[in-house]
Formats: structure tokens, C-alpha cells, sequence
């Protein structure tokens, strides 16, 4: 009996012992993301061509006090009060943050995406709630952030973010005043790399009042949040020793005002009519048929309203409008022809039996409800890469705005292709054409993947020269998953990645004449 | 588990007060189905009209063997397929987790005209294919390594008899097949925390020399986990809690011992991120004796 007992006592403790011995914790792959360490501290970035800002001093910095100022003094001391009791959790923070405001902001936007990502439930009626700026708490919550309205929110946020760098990096040079720790020995740089770089006005109170100021756009509800992670990057900047309080009133304010540039842009850029009206989407019907082809239906029960259709009419950021409808390829094989049925074949036959490692690829880029979209997975990334190359905080923002400008442009030439064409998936053509990843509500042709993944893996192999051959066959590999998963032909693949190269091509124009090489 | 309801009640389980004698060698294999058109979307009751019915089936191959009367060691290894009548995703089917059991009665003790067996079972199961976890309702599992600790008490008058059973489940976290992936919050990694589980049963039934016939009442809490967003796809870490209601017997051929047929059928009557299934399983096994 009494060996029984220990036996029992044996292995119920030696399974509590290994219960709890094997931490399960999880750890991002940037959350040890090193401290920002500038290769080239980019002083010239205030002479660099911006997006909207007419002048990088269009928005006015008064000159900061003197370093030997008694108000500047008092700014010192608060730092040193700061320093004095730093908590781990300070510590925590200031790390976080010196990875770079870019960084950290970008990955906040992939979250919010992620967070808005998903679409309405269906009425009693059966038809769909539209998501409301106008009453954002209420459900369905706004924004629905779909692939094409995620692409520009990360647009505008990553070139506002842009602008209001250029203007700070304007005011740095321009009176430059040096970081509390260059002016004191007895302030630390915590947490952080000692540079060169003025301080007057703050980047990383340029980059929360900036983007804290786009979220009032872009994610609404979100206001209350976003304010409190941008006093948390300052007060970050101000615990390090980067930044004096006066640095940072300075930055906020500055960063706020030039959002203001892009939220009057993002107000009359057309996004706000991309819905369309019942009638319209009859309309597109309606055109279709009169081609003779068959129309694009919702394949979702009861039958969803489709995607922002006039997304295509947004006004783009790297061409105008007109540039759009010529990027606009031609048209698809009609449905009723022999084309579109080997087209669709061929779609079959790679779903009919997938193998482990194609649910895999298709897995990897699906990005669909829940996730940060395909342009977030770009923003991904680029980020990591970009981790690597020892930006400037700057250079961060320009390779971004480059990378989302053309992300979001291409969403544009490709909603204006699909909502053109009005073509329908694969599986609505051949109903035994099962998907390994949900079917997006919106026309098949061109596809969406491949246009964002050519032009972001153009736009980024221009940025990251040693890197393009990857970007390529990452570009190809996303393309492919759409065929191989059911949702598109070959032809939707092919074609989309194409008009996704030649938008990419105008972001490399705009790279090459931004004053940043 | 969940939507896709690992409805486990063959012939010998680990959560039953069943022995194999010495050198008894128990084999076979059940087919098991779960059905469900309703699912629970954190606690909301719904249905979804882009799956239809969600069907999961399976063969599960099962042995038992008795290294003594009070020393049990099992083993399985089902072969799951997915289907939705409805809708655009297409099904999965294979190989799902090994699973081993060891069984042990350490306690037997007469109280009055009944008896008290008392029981401890420490199990261990794994995938034996690297399956898609990541496509929730439709993936065949869950695709984490478990251990589980189980105390299992049992309690038998004249035929009559009841059982109070509860395991500890750790599960080791998963792997996706993506770099990022969102939960209550965004998480740029491919590896996803899973939640500990606890999985109790209460049988309450005859047992007679040929038959045991029983109803089963059976509870799956998830220790943590976050629940499905509104229209939002289930995911491997959701809280998948459930409690069902089972009917069960097993029948040995009175006239040919070494052969045992089970079956038996049920339904989730509350759940939580898992879908309301009705579950049914018959099998048969063959005991071979040393």
C-alpha cells in the first residue's frame, strides 16, 4: 500500500513539475529590436522633397532657448528627476521606444488593421450593415479595415510621418540645439546611442503628434488609446535623455500640424464614396451583362454588397488619376470562352488534391480577416529588414512612405481593374473550385496580392538592393498562392503582379528625385 | 476538441474505471462523426451559412494492453476528414495525434455492500503529421504535444456503479504556418501559446458481466484563451469550453468473449468558441488472452 502512495505522490508531482517547468511564454521578434545607431544621420533631410509640405518650413518652429537658459535648465532638472528613479517598467519603455518611433508606430497601425479587420454580420433582411465614420462605437465598428482601406491608412500615416520628419529635421539643423545629454554630463543617454543629431525639435514627439493626429482619421475609435502611447513615447525620449521638454512641445505641435495637410487630403481623396449605393452595384452588373460576359457575384451567404468598389477612384499619391485608368490592363479572356475554362482547369487541378507544403504557402500569405492585410504583411517585411540597416529615423519614414505610397497605389490601378472588368472568381464559374483560404468579396481580375506584392517587392528591392532577389521570389511566391489556393487563374496572378512592378516603377521615380540618395 | 469535437468513448478509455486483466490484449477501432450547423461565437449561439453543417469523421485504431490487472497501457491514432456542406472552403483529412495512456489502479477497497477503486493515468499525445492547425473549423486538430495527469475515482453497487474523473491537460504551444498572427492583440511570431486544459467526466450506469451501459456527462474547460470576434474565423488558442451529455454502451459477445461492440451518441448542450455537436461512434475489438 505504501509504495502505491509514493508511486502515486511520484508521478502526479512529476507531471505538475514539468507543467510548470515548461514556460510557455512567447516573445515577438522585434521586441529586443536594438536601439536606433544611424549609420548617416541624414542632416540634409530638411532640403528632402516631402509629399504634400510646399516647404519644409511651411509650418513655423520658433527658435528654442538657449542651452544656458534658466528655462532650459528647468528642463534638465526634470530629466534628472527622472533619471533619479527610473522603474523597470521606465526602463521597459525606453527600450521599446528606442528601437526606433517608426518601427513601433508601424507595428501599432499592423495591430489596429488586424484589430478592424473584419467584416460586418448580415442584417434580418440580408443585406449588410456598412460601417459608419460618423457613429464609430456603434457596431458594425469603424473602419472595416480591408485590404484597400488598410492600404491607405498605412499611405497616409507612413507620408504624413514623412513630411513632418523632413520639416523637423528642417528645424534641427536649422537651430541646432544639441540633445540634453550632449549639453550635461550628468544626463544620461539611457537606453539609447549618443549621436550628433540636434534635439530641438524632438523626433519622437514629431512622429506621436503626427501620427496621433492621423488616427483621428484612419481609427477613430482608437483616439483615446493612440494618445496614451504617444505621451509614452515622449515621456520615453524625455526619461533617455534625447529630448527636453521643450523639445518635445516643440515636436508635438509641429507633427500635428502637418497632419492636418494629409487628414484635409484624406477627406476629399475620394475614399469616403467608396462604397457606392445599391444602384451602383446593380450598375456594374448591369455593364457586365450588356458585354455579354457573366457578372461577378458575392459568393458569401446571404450575398454580400462587394468591397469598396470605387476604391479605384481614390486619388493616388506617386500618378494622377488619369495614370490610373492607363495602368488599367486589358481585359480578361471572356467567361464564356475556352480560355477562362483551361484557366480555371488549371485552378482546379492544383486544388483538387493540395499537398502540405502548398496549404503552407497559401497559409503564409493568406492575410485575409484578422490579419494586418497584405500590405501589412509588406510593412512586416520591410520592417524587419529595415532593423537591419541601421536607418536614420528619417530614412525609416521615407522608405516606408515609399513602400506604402505604392502599396496603396497599386490597390487603387487594381480596384479600378476589378470593378472594370467586373470578372468572377474561379469558383463561381466552377462551383467545385474549393479555397484553402476564404474568397475575398470583389471581382477576380487582376488579383490583389500580386498587384500589392509586385509593387512592394519593387519598391523595396530599389531600397535594399542585396535583398531584391528575395522580394522577388517572395513577390512570386504570394502571387502563386492565389492560384494554388483557388481563389484566382494563372491570368489574374500574372497580370496583377505586372500592373503591381510598373506602380512600383513610379515609387523608384520618386526615390531617385527625392534628394535622398 | 471544439468544432471538431475529439469525442472520445471506445471501448477502453483513459477516463473510464475499465481494466484490462494481465496479458490481455484489447484491439480495434472506432468511427466516430460530429456534426454541427450551430457553433458558439464566444458565447453567442449561431449559425453560419457559409459552412452549413461542419462534419468531422473519423476512424480512430485503439490497443490496450494489460501488464497486470492494475497496470494498463493504451495507445491510439485516429484518421480525421472535415467537411462543410456549405460554403467555399475546401476539407482536410489525415493522420491526427498518437496518443499513450498508462493506467494505473492503485486503490480497491470494499465500503459496505459497494467498492471503491481509485485510478491514476498519465497520458501523453502528439501529432504524428505536421497537419494544418491554421484553417479552423475545417483543420483535423489542434497540433499540440500534450500531458495529462488524470485521477479518476470509481464507485460499484450490486450493477450499479458511478465514476468522478478530471485530467490536467498542459499543451505545448503551436506553430502556424504564418510570421503574424492576431489574438486580442498582434503578435509578430509563428508560435502561439496554448492554454492549459481540464477535461472532467461523470458516468453514472450498469455493469453486468456483458454489458456496461452508462450516461456520460462530460466538461472541457479551457484554462485561458480568448474568444472569437464577432464574424470572425475560430483560431487554435480560443477558450474552447464545452459540456455534453453521452449515452454509451459496450457489449461482449456472450457467446464469443473476445469480441466487444461499442457505441453510443450525445450532444454539446453548452459550449463556448466550440460548435453544438451531435457526436455519435460505434466500434468493435477483438481481446486476445495470453
Amino acid at each position: 500500500m505504501k509504495t502505491r502512495i509514493w508511486l502515486l505522490l511520484v508521478v502526479t508531482s512529476a507531471i505538475t513539475g514539468l507543467s510548470i517547468g515548461c514556460k510557455k511564454s512567447i516573445s515577438d521578434r522585434t521586441a529586443n529590436a536594438p536601439s536606433l545607431q544611424p549609420d548617416n544621420l541624414d542632416l540634409n533631410a530638411g532640403t528632402w522633397k516631402p509629399v504634400l509640405l510646399y516647404r519644409a518650413d511651411t509650418f513655423a518652429v520658433a527658435a528654442p532657448a538657449a542651452t544656458n537658459s534658466t528655462a532650459y535648465a528647468a528642463d534638465l532638472n526634470e530629466i534628472k528627476g527622472y533619471q533619479h528613479n527610473l522603474t523597470s517598467d521606465d526602463a521597459q519603455q525606453i527600450k521599446y521606444w528606442a528601437a526606433g518611433g517608426v518601427l513601433r508606430w508601424n507595428e501599432i497601425m499592423r495591430d489596429l488593421v488586424g484589430k478592424y479587420n473584419l467584416a460586418p454580420y448580415q442584417n434580418d433582411d440580408g443585406t449588410y450593415p456598412i460601417p459608419n465614420s460618423a457613429n464609430p462605437f456603434a457596431y458594425p465598428q469603424f473602419p472595416f479595415s480591408n485590404p484597400p482601406y488598410a492600404g491607405r491608412a498605412y499611405a497616409y500615416v507612413s507620408a504624413a510621418q514623412y513630411d513632418a520628419l523632413i520639416a523637423c529635421w528642417y528645424y534641427k539643423t536649422k537651430y541646432n540645439r544639441a540633445a540634453p545629454y550632449k549639453v550635461d554630463s550628468s544626463v544620461q543617454a539611457y537606453g539609447i546611442n549618443k549621436t550628433d543629431l540636434p534635439a530641438y525639435p524632438s523626433e519622437a514627439a514629431v512622429l506621436a503628434g503626427v501620427t496621433a493626429e492621423m488616427m483621428k482619421l484612419l481609427f477613430p475609435t482608437e483616439i483615446a488609446n493612440i494618445q496614451q502611447l504617444a505621451q509614452q513615447q515622449e515621456l520615453a525620449a524625455i526619461m533617455s535623455g534625447a529630448a527636453a521638454r521643450s523639445d518635445i512641445t516643440a515636436g508635438e505641435a509641429l507633427g500635428r500640424q502637418v497632419a492636418q495637410q494629409f487628414i484635409a487630403r484624406g477627406r476629399t481623396d475620394n475614399a469616403g464614396k467608396a462604397v457606392g449605393t445599391p444602384s451602383d452595384w446593380t450598375n456594374f452588373e448591369t455593364i457586365a451583362m450588356s458585354k455579354g460576359e457573366i457578372p461577378w457575384y458575392s459568393l458569401e451567404v446571404p450575398k454580400r454588397n462587394p468591397m469598396l468598389p470605387f476604391f479605384g477612384n481614390v486619388k493616388p499619391f506617386l500618378f494622377d488619376s488619369l495614370t490610373v485608368i492607363s495602368l488599367r490592363p486589358g481585359p480578361p479572356p471572356s467567361t464564356s470562352s475556352d480560355e477562362m475554362k483551361s484557366q480555371n482547369q488549371e485552378v482546379y487541378n492544383y486544388i483538387k488534391n493540395p499537398t502540405r507544403d502548398q496549404i503552407a504557402q497559401v497559409q503564409y500569405w493568406a492575410d485575409g480577416i484578422g490579419t494586418s492585410t497584405p500590405p501589412g504583411h509588406w510593412n512586416l517585411i520591410a520592417a524587419e529588414d529595415f532593423i537591419k540597416k541601421n536607418y536614420s529615423e528619417v530614412r525609416w519614414a521615407r522608405n516606408m512612405a515609399l513602400l506604402n505610397m505604392a502599396l496603396m497605389d497599386a490597390g487603387i490601378v487594381c480596384w479600378n481593374t476589378k470593378y472594370y472588368y467586373f470578372n468572377p472568381r474561379p469558383t463561381q464559374l466552377d462551383p467545385n473550385i474549393k479555397t484553402l483560404t476564404g474568397i475575398p468579396n470583389f471581382p477576380s481580375y487582376i488579383s490583389g496580392h500580386s498587384s500589392f506584392s509586385g509593387a512592394a517587392a519593387t519598391i523595396l528591392g530599389y531600397l535594399v538592393p542585396e535583398n531584391a532577389d528575395k522580394y522577388n521570389s517572395m513577390s512570386n511566391a504570394a502571387m502563386m498562392s492565389r492560384l494554388i489556393g483557388g481563389i484566382h487563374t494563372r491570368l489574374d496572378c500574372t497580370v496583377g503582379l505586372d500592373v503591381g512592378k510598373q506602380v512600383g516603377n513610379y515609387a523608384i521615380d520618386r526615390a531617385e528625385t527625392d534628394g535622398a540618395n | 476538441m471544439l468544432m471538431i469535437c475529439f469525442y472520445q468513448a471506445e471501448a477502453q478509455t483513459d477516463f473510464d474505471a475499465i481494466m484490462m486483466k494481465k496479458k490481455q490484449w484489447c484491439n480495434g477501432a472506432t468511427y466516430m462523426y460530429s456534426g454541427w450547423d450551430h457553433y458558439w461565437e464566444g458565447t453567442l449561439n449561431r449559425n453560419n451559412q457559409n459552412i452549413g453543417t461542419l462534419t468531422t469523421q473519423s476512424v480512430m485504431y485503439m490497443t490496450n494492453y494489460g501488464i497486470s490487472d492494475k497496470l494498463n497501457v493504451m495507445a491510439s491514432l485516429p484518421y480525421v476528414w472535415t467537411h462543410a456542406s456549405a460554403g467555399t472552403l475546401h476539407g482536410l483529412k489525415g493522420f491526427q495525434d498518437l496518443s499513450l495512456f498508462v493506467k494505473y489502479k492503485p486503490f480497491s477497497f470494499d465500503v459496505g455492500k459497494g467498492k471503491i477503486s481509485l485510478f491514476a493515468v498519465g497520458g501523453f499525445s502528439t501529432p504524428v503529421d505536421n497537419y494544418v492547425i491554421d484553417f479552423l473549423p475545417l483543420s483535423i486538430g489542434l497540433g499540440s504535444t500534450n500531458v495529462s495527469g488524470r485521477i479518476t475515482a470509481d464507485y460499484q453497487l450490486g450493477i450499479f456503479f458511478t465514476t468522478i474523473s478530471s485530467a490536467y491537460v498542459w499543451r505545448s504551444n503551436v506553430k502556424l504556418d504564418r510570421t503574424s498572427y492576431y489574438t486580442t492583440e498582434m503578435h509578430n511570431t509563428n508560435e502561439v501559446e496554448m492554454p492549459d486544459m481540464l477535461n472532467s467526466n461523470l458516468n453514472i450506469g450498469i455493469r453486468k458481466k456483458y454489458l456496461i451501459a452508462e450516461a456520460i456527462v462530460q466538461n472541457m474547460t479551457t484554462l485561458g484563451g480568448f474568444d472569437i470576434r464577432r464574424n470572425d474565423m475560430p483560431f487554435v488558442s480560443n477558450k474552447m469550453n464545452s459540456t455534453s451529455v453521452l449515452l454509451h454502451a459496450k457489449y461482449t459477445l456472450p457467446f464469443y468473449t473476445h469480441i466487444e461492440i461499442t457505441g453510443g451518441g450525445g450532444y454539446v448542450v453548452t459550449g463556448r468558441n466550440v460548435g453544438q455537436a451531435l457526436l455519435f461512434d460505434i466500434g468493435a475489438y477483438y481481446i486476445f488472452h495470453f
